[in-house]
């Protein structure tokens, strides 16, 4: 059967191999995943430079740690997926021995234990995101799949322990990141469908516990999203300013760092959380869909790359990340707009700050190891 | 459960993945769907509500800096506080031609032809919308000039801010220090959430030490601005009232110093035209009475901020008056430290109350012709340890030297804290050196030098050859003589006070050492010979003290001059001068019940009797109330 062009591309079955693909190849990159997160890294930086107030010293220091990030993914890109599978018990257990740790012994910053610092200060929770995905792939790896209650129960408690201790952080927002990563590789592994309606159905309850959970901070935030303008603490005036930063960017925007929301210093958070919104108010609705185009292509490609794998553990792992992916730049994106809450989740690969970077693009690096290290027999 | 189900079936659970990815896919377009049409509902159809809002009167949030906290003198005389002033700042986007605008400033006199390339430099690194400060203080007279001219200048205001400023600033220089610019190093290192808004820190003295009380912590204001960043003050007030309150900033801790200001004023004027330092002390807490370095400097300058002209002369004058000779100048103590030695030697046994020497004027190793001279060519005659400290006999001392040895000498200067870190409540003290076999080993590299020699031991007998020590050591050392023993940290914060409750801390004096001189006969004699130097027949100092109306005890020094600095070669005279010997002097007062302890050094004095003593004099009268008695 004859590809055409386009399905060359998308698929990466382009028939003669050029030098570049060769090179590409025996790096173990995957052309178009890489190219579209570069992209999205360059097109961020670019937004970041006008958020930082133009300042070339924070962009730098931005663009190193990108470049760390990147050798971290073209790493992990080089490690087989059946190595990484034999490790992912050891990873994952000393990932909660280090959470264990932080909230006995870990550093406070803006009024959480989220930080420990051996050598390095670090966030161990940046390790659950990888291991938690990996723990639940690598345990219904040999199942037969659709997995039965019992093993269900059995993943669902690797899931609830990390993110409770990282709940109790507290840190909120990652755990539920977390607990979502988790939750998608049930889903993905074949979670029957009248089980899935049912746990919809206790998001209800669900909620209620959360809601307990919640500081009063974030209920205010919650209340806040219902009725921003009319907010008596003032958690409605980021949701305001960032409304209007995207609105008044029209269809062009006011131009790379002309953003009067932005440069002005209406709009709160503007390098990190907020930085979507810097990106409507200066590239307007085609820049942040040129962006959000790029992000599906990225996604895309990654539940491709899982489509082809020829394991559970590589297939399910693939999946996840690529639908937290999905998750973070949804979550982001819809809170900046004002359609859910405000939960400190960065835009990926745009916002300011180094660790969830590294961890994104480590990400990408299973996506790539999983496509190149494919056996060449079929199943 | 059987074993049929048990075994993968690859097929199906591929095509039951796929089935669970494309569900995926079907939800996340859905979703992203969603956010694609808010993103349309914002920018399309509500674009021009959201336009007009961006472009209309805006809030937003500006921080408030924290009032500084004073600095004030044991008595409560304000000596660094707060004053309202105007300054001169330019926004860069609002303004049509910087160059031209800055030549214009320059011909009116509010700015200084040679800072405009500094100046420059600071737009370029300043957000373009934000404002530069041009001219910190502006005179009244400025303000008037400018005011007429304002139309010509758009882009150009003035604004009132607090400004540090210091009354007596010359008298107090180096103890209070002063606040400066904040630089490009004390961004990287100070919070920035708590300088926001804050253009000044500590840069030395008290103003640095206590950086983090004096400072306190900024509020936060909404305003409402326009589309250029513009305040707009009373306008919209009802788009105020949907926001937060706005937070108070609150401000710094006030410091009551121990300095007392008269006493700084007197030791200033007695400095006056010399290089040198004044530490006197309260010998029973630490408390820091008085501490001046001459020349000073007028801190109000790096407050306000000076022309490139000003600093660099302030930097380049040979008498270096932005030296803290007090806590930094390290100075050969010589014969200040015998009092301390006599003790070291009676308590080791090297000597005897009752011993005599008899001094030729010159003292020789055995198996030695090198002849170490006294001070005294003709030499003492025959002397006793009092009689060596009342006259200051060098001879009496280079021979004791040699059965205490220069480890017991350490070992004793130690306890009076000699080479070591005082503990002051300040930052950038030196620590002089108290010389050792030790050290000598630690501190050399070559092994031939590591040696110790016995001709090394006589000359540190009289303070001379590797010794060095900083008047506020000295002033320490005497003071711990005044105590009999008991050292306690120096310190310059009196109290605190929360400004806004009013309630004051003290700060309690902290006793960091006691010297191991048992016997109180030997405190006896040698304070006694001490108190012989400045009213005895013969003492060094008897000019000065002879007529005080209160038991004075002193021990003049004399150090010799090792190195001229090199730009003074062309001066005849200068070179005569600054290789004249350095004067020192130590005291405390009363003898029966010590209040005060003090180290003069005056820089190429010659004399320590005739021209630190008084100085020395001078600054016990006004802390014991004599001044008004003498008149």
């Amino acid at each position: 059967m004859a590809l055409t062009d386009t399905q060359r591309f998308v698929t990466g079955k382009a028939a003669p191999l050029t030098d570049f693909t060769r090179i590409l190849r025996r790096l173990n990159i995957d052309g178009p995943l890489f190219g579209g997160l570069l992209l999205i890294c360059a097109l961020g930086l670019a937004v970041l430079y006008s958020a930082v107030g133009e300042s070339t010293r924070l962009t730098m220091n931005q663009f190193i740690r990108l470049g760390v990030a990147v050798v971290a993914m073209l790493i992990v890109a080089q490690i087989p997926p059946d190595i990484m599978r034999r490790w992912t018990p050891l990873g994952y257990a000393v990932g909660l021995v280090l959470l264990v740790f932080v909230l006995t012994s870990g550093d406070v910053g803006q009024g959480a234990r989220r930080w420990l610092n051996i050598g390095i200060r670090f966030q161990p929770s940046e390790i659950m995101k990888l291991a938690v995905p990996m723990m639940a792939a690598w345990y219904l790896h040999d199942k037969s799949l659709p997995p039965k209650i019992g093993q269900l129960l059995i993943v669902g408690v690797m899931i609830v322990v990390p993110t409770v201790l990282i709940a109790r952080q507290p840190d909120l927002g990652t755990s539920l990141l977390i607990a979502a990563s988790g939750i998608i590789v049930i889903v993905l592994a074949g979670l029957p469908m009248r089980l899935m309606f049912g746990l919809a159905v206790s998001a209800v309850p669900g909620a209620l516990v959360l809601w307990n959970f919640m500081q009063d901070y974030q209920k205010q935030r919650v209340l806040t999203l219902l009725d921003p303008d009319s907010d008596p603490l003032g958690a409605g005036y980021n949701i305001i300013q960032s409304k209007i930063a995207i609105g008044s960017g029209g269809l062009f925007g006011k131009g790379w760092t002309n953003g009067s929301q932005a440069q002005l210093e209406f709009l709160p958070e503007r390098d990190t959380d907020f930085i979507f919104a810097v990106m409507g108010e200066e590239f307007g609705l085609f820049g942040v869909l040129s962006l959000l185009v790029l992000y599906a292509f990225v996604i895309g490609r990654g539940l491709y790359i899982a489509t082809q794998a020829h394991d559970t553990y590589s297939r399910l792992l693939a999946g996840s990340i690529s639908l937290t992916f999905f998750v973070y730049v949804f979550v982001n994106t819809a809170m900046v707009s004002g359609l859910i809450p405000v939960v400190g989740v960065p835009l990926p690969l745009v916002s300011f700050g180094g660790t969830s970077m590294v961890t994104l693009l480590a990400g990408f690096g299973i996506l790539m190891s999983i496509h190149s290290h494919r056996k060449l027999l079929p199943h | 459960m059987s074993l049929l189900s048990s075994i993968k079936d690859h097929h199906s659970e591929r095509r039951l993945f796929i089935a669970r990815v494309i569900l995926a896919s079907v939800v996340a377009i859905i979703l992203l769907g969603i956010v694609v049409a808010r993103l349309v509902q914002l920018q399309v159809f509500e674009y021009e509500h959201f336009a007009e809002r961006s472009q209309g009167n805006r809030i937003r949030i500006e921080p408030v800096p924290p009032i500084r906290g004073l600095v004030l003198d044991r008595q409560g005389k304000v000596l660094a506080e707060n004053l309202p002033a105007y300054q001169l700042e330019l926004i860069a986007e609002q303004v049509p031609d910087i160059d031209e605008t800055l030549a214009r400033l320059t011909e009116l006199g509010l700015i200084d032809a040679e800072d405009i390339p500094r100046l420059e430099t600071l737009i370029d690194a300043t957000p373009h919308f934000k404002p530069v400060a041009l001219n910190l203080r502006m005179t009244p007279e400025e303000i008037a000039n400018f005011a007429i001219q304002r139309p010509r200048f758009p882009g150009v205001d003035f604004r009132p801010r607090l400004v540090r400023h210091y009354r007596d600033g010359e008298l107090v220089a180096h103890a209070v220090g002063y606040v400066g610019a904040l630089s490009e190093a004390d961004l990287e290192s100070l919070e920035p959430a708590r300088y926001a808004g804050t253009g000044h820190t500590g840069k030395t003295g008290v103003e640095q030490s206590f950086e983090d009380n004096l400072h306190g912590f900024p509020g936060y204001r909404h305003i409402v601005t326009n589309a250029r960043g513009r305040v707009i003050p009373a306008d919209s007030r009802e788009l105020l009232d949907s926001l937060p309150s706005d937070a108070q900033p609150s401000p710094g801790a006030n410091v009551y110093l121990s300095i007392d200001l008269e006493l700084q004023r007197v030791a200033t004027n007695e400095l006056e035209g010399r290089r040198g330092a004044v530490v006197a002390m309260d010998p029973w807490s630490g408390e820091i009475l008085a501490l001046v370095s001459a020349p000073a400097f007028d801190p109000n300058l790096f407050a306000v901020g000076m022309t490139s002209a000003q600093f660099s002369e302030l930097q380049q004058n040979p008498d270096r008056p932005l030296f803290n000779r007090a806590v930094r100048g390290t100075y050969p103590p010589g014969s200040t430290i015998k009092p301390m030695l006599a003790l070291a030697a009676l308590e080791v046994g090297a000597t005897n109350l009752t011993r005599k020497s008899v001094c030729y004027g010159y003292f020789s190793l055995p198996n030695s012709t090198h002849r170490y001279r006294d001070w005294k060519p003709e030499g003492h005659g025959e002397v006793d340890i009092h009689d060596a400290i009342e006259q200051s006999c060098d001879v009496y001392f280079y021979e004791i030297s040699q059965d205490i040895g220069i480890d017991r000498m350490h070992h004793y200067l130690d306890q009076f804290g000699l080479g070591r870190l005082s503990g002051v409540d300040m930052a950038g003290e030196k620590s002089g050196i108290n010389p050792s076999r030790e050290w000598k080993r630690r501190n050399f590299s070559n092994p031939a030098d590591q040696r110790w020699f016995h001709g090394e031991t006589v000359i540190a007998s009289i303070g001379q050859g590797y010794m060095l020590a900083t008047p506020l050591q000295l002033a320490s050392a005497v003071a711990t003589v005044a105590t009999r023993g008991t050292r306690f940290r120096p310190h310059l914060v009196a109290a605190w006070e929360d400004p806004l409750t009013g309630e004051r801390t003290l700060v309690r004096p902290e006793r960091i050492g006691t010297v191991e001189i048992e016997n109180e006969f030997y405190w006896d004699n040698i304070i006694g010979a001490m108190q012989g130097v400045m009213q005895g027949e013969r003492g060094t100092a008897r000019a000065i003290g002879m007529n005080a109306p209160y038991a004075m005890a002193g021990k003049s020094g004399t150090a010799q001059v090792f190195s001229v600095a090199q730009e003074d070669e062309y001066n005849e005279d200068e070179i005569e001068e600054r290789l004249r010997d350095h004067a020192l002097f130590v005291s405390f007062a009363p003898v029966e019940d010590p209040q005060i302890a003090v180290a003069v050094i005056v820089e190429n004095g010659s004399s320590g009797s005739r021209v630190a003593a008084p100085i020395a004099r001078a600054v016990m009268d006004q802390y014991l109330g004599v001044n008004d008695a003498a008149d």
